[in-house]
């Protein structure tokens, strides 16, 4: 995987490189300039832009770090914090557990396995404007299927959406539902590089099913649970769509995410300063959140 | 879910080579896996299905019967009631365009420039990897302000002047949502990997034999790619198809929304006529399932390989 030693050629090496270089940087250049004007650009603007109070009307000043100290003082955004954070404490957890359970039950190279992977998978394909539609209507508390399906049971189900003790729970478990298939698949891929070897040598010792399990497939496959958890997480901390489409932030707030918070206030009340200075909050939590899950994580990998 | 990490163990497990006579545990293991496949696979694939035969059902029928998974009287009143009540066929054909040019873009500019990144050697090749490689960690949330911004005051685009005044610009436009994604940086790296691992070798003679090097990837090594670029065209067209919050911002003109976009509004708007929605949303739903069945298994593949390197 090294990418920058440059292999050595025999033919006249200063003409073929010259021709290359040009070749490589003509090659380059849409994505180099469209990454220059939409992502530089833009991350250098929103660093100013959340040092005013640009709010696409009328002028702006330079209000260095009010933004900031406004966010502070802002009980709404401690709102979309906390529900963030239970938004993540559920879906982390909750996605991790269901995509290695559903890997480990289908990591077998069976035809039938084969066929269950597709039909658990399907949820991914879907959009989440989609999904939310689907579990709208599944959620509904008189004629949805969920409550229909609890009353089998005898459980009187909650009335979800309209519940703002039951709405955040709610987009939780959409949220799982619609996404654990990808993360099951990349599992699947890594269930592949843990050595049947050890396996059975561990059983031979006497191990039980769940030691097998916690002594040699959790390690094996702990990098894909990095990979996995930091994909989760980042997902977690940008919760936008469900939101928006099943209950737009409500009732009660109950929903009102950070990501839908920072849109509503840049593209709904146009404070677009304050919504900047609001997306680097978010940014630098994921960063502090992504650099500690690489630190324990991630540790266990270099072992 | 001890229950089922037990299964899973042993599902885990490898098969034995020796044929003996099964075992009670292992019938009573392999009748309790078949059960958890089937019930995982109805929570997966039932609120389709219920969603595609409630949208068949005529309005009368779907509140009075809403349990029984066959139309007594199938119809497909909502979904003409979407095409002559609203624009959704608009929707359909913007996400269309937007989705079709986004794979067409991505797969021509990311397949370039991750030839340039696999195959050439020129300083500064690895300072430009590890650039688009760090740009995928940046959140989106974080760029959507300033590129709205960026789209609106385009100088020159849609009535504005040199400045980038006067006009709207990009937004509202196709453009507004094709320029800011036309190649990727997912698209760069995932096909610069698909290059890397094919052989140097190639390009070499077709250098000696003169040919320039836009000929060396267009007629060499590209068609070797043809697997890589046709999973990078469905992953492409799948974003495409299904992104929402970036489309919500930059196309507000009602002529201009994505089928996600008018399907959103529907769900406010149709609070009570589940007809119609669930229509929408099988419609919405279709060209990606489609897409999906014909490809999954290079999908599914390719994307656990992804994972594990």
């Amino acid at each position: 995987m090294s990418a920058t030693s440059a292999p050595v050629r025999a033919t006249p090496v200063s003409a073929t490189r010259r021709q290359q270089t040009i070749s490589a940087w003509v090659f380059l250049a849409v994505p180099v300039v469209l990454f220059a004007v939409f992502l530089l650009l833009p991350v250098v603007m929103a660093i100013g832009l959340s040092l005013t109070d640009y709010s696409v009307i009328g002028d702006f000043e330079w209000v260095g770090l009010d933004n900031y100290a406004r966010i502070v003082d802002d009980p709404i955004f401690w709102v979309a914090v906390r529900n963030t954070a239970l938004y993540t404490a559920l879906y982390v957890p909750a996605g991790l557990l269901v995509a290695l359970g559903t890997a480990l039950l289908l990591n077998r190279s069976t035809r039938t396995a084969r066929v269950f992977r597709t039909l658990f998978y399907i949820p991914v394909v879907s959009s989440t404007v989609a999904t939310a539609a689907i579990w709208f209507w599944l959620l509904n508390p008189q004629y949805g299927l969920l409550n229909a399906v609890l009353g089998w049971f005898g459980i009187d189900g909650p009335a979800w959406l309209y519940d703002s003790q039951w709405a955040m729970v709610a987009i939780v478990m959409m949220s799982v539902w619609a996404g654990f298939g990808a993360n099951m698949i990349i599992y699947l891929g890594a269930l592949q590089g843990v050595p049947g070897e050890l396996v059975d040598a561990a059983r031979v010792d006497g191990a039980g099913t769940f030691r097998v399990f916690w002594h040699v497939t959790r390690p094996a496959i702990s990098r894909a649970t990095f990979l996995i958890l930091t994909l989760l997480l980042i997902a977690a901390f940008q919760v936008f769509d469900q939101a928006y489409v099943l209950t737009k932030g409500g009732p009660g707030n109950s929903t009102l995410t950070l990501v839908y918070y920072i849109y509503d206030r840049g593209f709904g009340r146009l404070e677009m300063g304050y919504a900047s200075a609001l997306s680097f909050v978010l940014f630098l939590a994921i960063l502090v959140f992504s650099v500690a899950n690489a630190r324990v994580t991630g540790r266990e990998n270099d072992r | 879910m001890t229950a089922a990490t037990a299964v899973a163990a042993r599902a885990a497990a490898p098969v034995e080579a020796t044929p003996r006579p099964p075992t009670p545990r292992a019938v009573v293991g392999k009748v309790v896996w078949v059960l958890a496949v089937v019930l995982i696979s109805l929570t997966t694939v039932m609120p389709l299905v219920w969603t595609l035969s409630t949208s068949l059902k005529p309005e009368s029928e779907i509140l009075s019967s809403y349990l029984q998974l066959l139309p007594s009287t199938p119809t497909l009143q909502n979904y003409l009631a979407l095409f002559t009540d609203g624009p959704f066929g608009r929707y359909l054909a913007n996400s269309a365009i937007i989705a079709l040019g986004g794979v067409a873009t991505n797969l021509f500019f990311g397949g370039l420039a991750g030839y340039a990144l696999a195959k050439l050697s020129f300083r500064g090749r690895g300072v430009v990897f590890g650039m688009f490689l760090g740009s995928m960690m940046v959140p989106g949330i974080i760029t959507m302000v300033p590129t709205f911004l960026v789209l609106r005051h385009f100088p020159l685009a849609g009535g504005n002047d040199l400045f980038g005044e006067g006009g709207t610009g990009f937004i509202n436009s196709y453009g507004a949502v094709l320029i800011p994604f036309a190649a990727g940086p997912f698209a760069v790296f995932f096909m610069r990997q698909f290059f890397q691992a094919l052989p140097d070798e190639l390009g070499d003679a077709a250098r000696i034999d003169g040919a320039s090097e836009f000929r060396i990837f267009w007629s060499v090594y590209l068609p070797l790619a043809r697997a890589g670029l046709a999973v990078l065209g469905v992953l492409t067209f799948q974003a495409g198809w299904n992104s929402f919050l970036w489309p919500l911002i930059a196309l507000n003109d009602p002529q201009m929304l994505t089928v996600q976009v008018g399907l959103a509004g529907y769900v406010n708007e149709y609070q009570t006529e589940y007809g119609p929605l669930l229509a929408g949303t099988i419609l919405a739903s279709l060209p990606v399932l489609v897409v999906f069945v014909l490809a999954q298994r290079y999908i599914v593949e390719n994307f656990a390989h992804s994972g594990t390197k």
